[in-house]
């Protein structure tokens, strides 16, 4: 099983090759991958460097080219894909179909990875990406309970990549128009979701308040904790029929991580051949502490299946790391659906 | 410009669906789209009564389509589609890439549902080589995209080949999840639903903190707060989008599509929207702005 770390920087991408990371994952400096923010990912020079240091610990490397290309602009996901081919990546994460078409025509020998972003949750889908485009993996979708992962497993022979800890999108992941229908940038079409240039943070007597875009998405007291306004993981209320007291809650989800450590031995027997750690926004800090966690993780199951146990400290650093200090198992478990 | 009446995106009980649509085939629309595009366990009618509800309506000077779901995860929901796939005489509304693979093997002519990510002219190309007739476009994108995408579709010699269809009024479907916000609204877990959204035939209206209704809840699926609205944009749709799609939303509905009816037909008169309208997505700004 591979341990595919996030790297939105050089130091990143070294931290998380040096901590025992099998493969990083890195995007381009522009809108053609879905961590498209201020400061971060790789010019071509800080790129060849990345490319070159992962080489040299025979590691492997991903780009990942996962947004949609905007009409009549494709030249630049395309040139995205030249880019990677060049480098000698050992894989391209692809979302759109366009660019899937010139991957797959143009270099044929390329590895070409169904992103995240494709939404691809079924055999019929993953048929259609792998008889038109070769692609020989597919990064699943955080919509599907385990019992659906394996099922996948069993009905395709396409490999498995499933996410393994991070911030947790509750949506299937390239059909979610939440963040464009608040500020107009969505992860599809900018590579952003919640852009932190509309986020406002405000001190007000009713607490402090979180805004997008300046709609509220949260406020909170002296003693609570604030988080970034992600939009669906705000407070809100709900219209009652019959004329209750409307509670606030998180009406869509809670601040919080995904954690499936506890359900490793499982994604083990169901031959999933890459777990991935979101986070290419965040710090080489955090980038350290995830990766030596999970490689001690599988390290300890592959060396003693039947003995695997999540250890006590390997919990808190992670906790210590996610939105809300939480985490859950997502829509794995079936109760969180 | 024609006229058509999308998928019913809430749980109505069998009756008041049936009722509905024996109204919508005197109403302005074209083109009638049927079937459940977001939930599985929503049962009241069957795929086969969809599919007989469709035959029944089909030949009566209105375009049928049978509209499949949004996301599928269980290989029974697999199961479905291929019964759709299998009508033998209805288009197919793909709603999931895994769709259009069905329906290109069977060679089953079918129109692109607005939550596939059709972002461009390229793939436009690839989805026409498969069969599709006609392309909703995802709802977020814009007049300015779309003429875009259009433009590259004409130089590619496409153009002729599909036609295009937004949806112009209604609660946009905004998002997809495993979880059933409808059940959580209700602290129920998604497996003992109880089928409870059939209780909010409009989906429960979500508000902030400062009472902005931002989203409305419907199962699994997430709509906008505010009700989309292209009734005054229908000149600057003119020459590039062959449909307008009027989202059900009740009895309502079927006004509305005469209003648009009237409007494509030439009536002047601008409408004034109330404040939980909006058009932002058309204009390319925020979903949720409303402009003119």
């Amino acid at each position: 099983m591979e341990l595919l770390c996030p790297a939105g920087s050089l130091p990143a991408l070294k931290t998380a090759i040096d901590c025992g990371a099998d493969a990083v994952y890195v995007g381009l400096k522009d809108d053609t991958n879905a961590r498209h923010f201020a400061g971060l990912n790789f010019n071509d020079k800080k790129l060849a460097k990345g490319a070159q240091y992962v080489r040299d610990h025979n590691k492997h490397l991903h780009v990942a080219i996962n947004t949609f290309a905007h009409p009549g602009e494709e030249k630049r996901w395309f040139n995205a894909v030249d880019k990677c081919v060049d480098l000698g990546a050992n894989a391209a994460i692809i979302a759109d179909i366009a660019t899937l078409d010139y991957a797959a025509n143009k270099y044929p020998d390329l590895e070409l990875h169904l992103s995240v972003q494709a939404s691809a949750t079924n055999t019929a889908a993953i048929d259609f990406y792998q008889q038109n485009f070769n692609v020989k993996r597919v990064v699943l979708p955080r919509v599907l309970s385990l019992h659906q992962v394996k099922q996948l497993a069993r009905n395709t022979s396409i490999d498995l990549e499933v996410f393994a800890f991070g911030s947790l999108c509750i949506m299937a992941e390239g059909r979610c128009y939440l963040s464009s229908y608040f500020t107009g940038e969505s992860p599809n079409t900018v590579g952003a979701c919640s852009p932190a240039k509309y986020v406002r943070w405000q001190e007000t007597e009713k607490g402090l308040e979180s805004r997008l875009n300046d709609i509220l998405i949260d406020r909170y007291q002296e003693n609570e904790k604030a988080g970034y306004p992600t939009l669906c993981k705000g407070k809100f209320t709900v219209d009652s029929i019959d004329n209750e007291e409307k509670i606030l809650y998180h009406a869509l989800e809670e601040p919080t991580s995904l954690n499936t450590l506890s359900i490793l031995p499982e994604l083990f027997m169901a031959n999933v051949k890459s777990v991935k750690i979101e986070g290419r926004q965040r710090s080489p800090a955090y980038v350290e502490q995830i990766t030596k966690v999970w490689r001690a993780a599988i390290d300890n199951y592959k060396q003693s299946p039947a003995d695997y146990k999540v250890e006590a400290d390997w919990n808190a650093v992670l906790a210590n790391v996610s939105e809300g200090s939480q985490t859950t198992l997502g829509a794995y478990h079936r109760d969180w659906q | 410009m024609k006229l058509s009446l999308g998928p019913l995106l809430y749980y109505w009980p069998k009756q008041t669906t049936e009722d509905f649509y024996q109204q919508a085939m005197s109403s302005d629309a074209d083109i009638i789209y049927l079937g459940e595009t977001v939930c599985s366990k929503r049962r009241e009618l069957k795929a086969r009564d969809w599919i007989n509800l469709a035959k029944e309506l089909n030949h009566q000077g209105k375009e049928i389509v049978l509209s499949s779901m949004a996301l599928l995860e269980a290989p029974s929901e697999i199961k479905v589609l291929k019964q759709l796939c299998e009508n033998g005489e209805m288009s197919v509304e793909a709603n999931d890439i895994g769709g259009i693979q069905l329906l290109s093997e069977k060679k089953v002519p079918f129109v692109c549902g607005p939550a596939i990510n059709c972002y461009n002219a390229h793939t436009l190309k690839l989805f026409v080589n498969k069969g599709m007739h006609r392309w909703v476009m995802p709802v977020e994108l814009s007049r300015d995209w779309l003429q875009k995408a259009l433009t590259d579709a004409e130089k590619m010699g496409i153009r002729g080949q599909f036609e295009v269809e937004v949806f112009a009024h209604g609660h946009l479907p905004l998002a997809y999840s495993a979880r059933c916000f409808t059940a959580r609204s209700e602290n129920k877990a998604k497996d003992d639903c109880e089928l409870c959204c059939i209780k909010y035939p409009q989906g429960r209206a979500t508000s902030t903190q400062e009472g902005q209704q931002v989203f409305v809840l419907n199962g699994i699926q997430t709509q906008s707060g505010y009700c989309y609205n292209l009734l005054n944009d229908i000149e600057s749709m003119t020459g590039l989008v062959d449909v307008a799609r009027v989202s059900p939303s009740s009895m309502d509905s079927l006004t509305t599509l005469h209003q648009f009816k009237q409007k494509i037909l030439g009536a002047e008169q601008y409408v004034k929207h109330d404040n939980l309208q909006c058009n932002g997505y058309w204009h390319q700004i925020a979903g949720l702005s409303l402009q003119g």
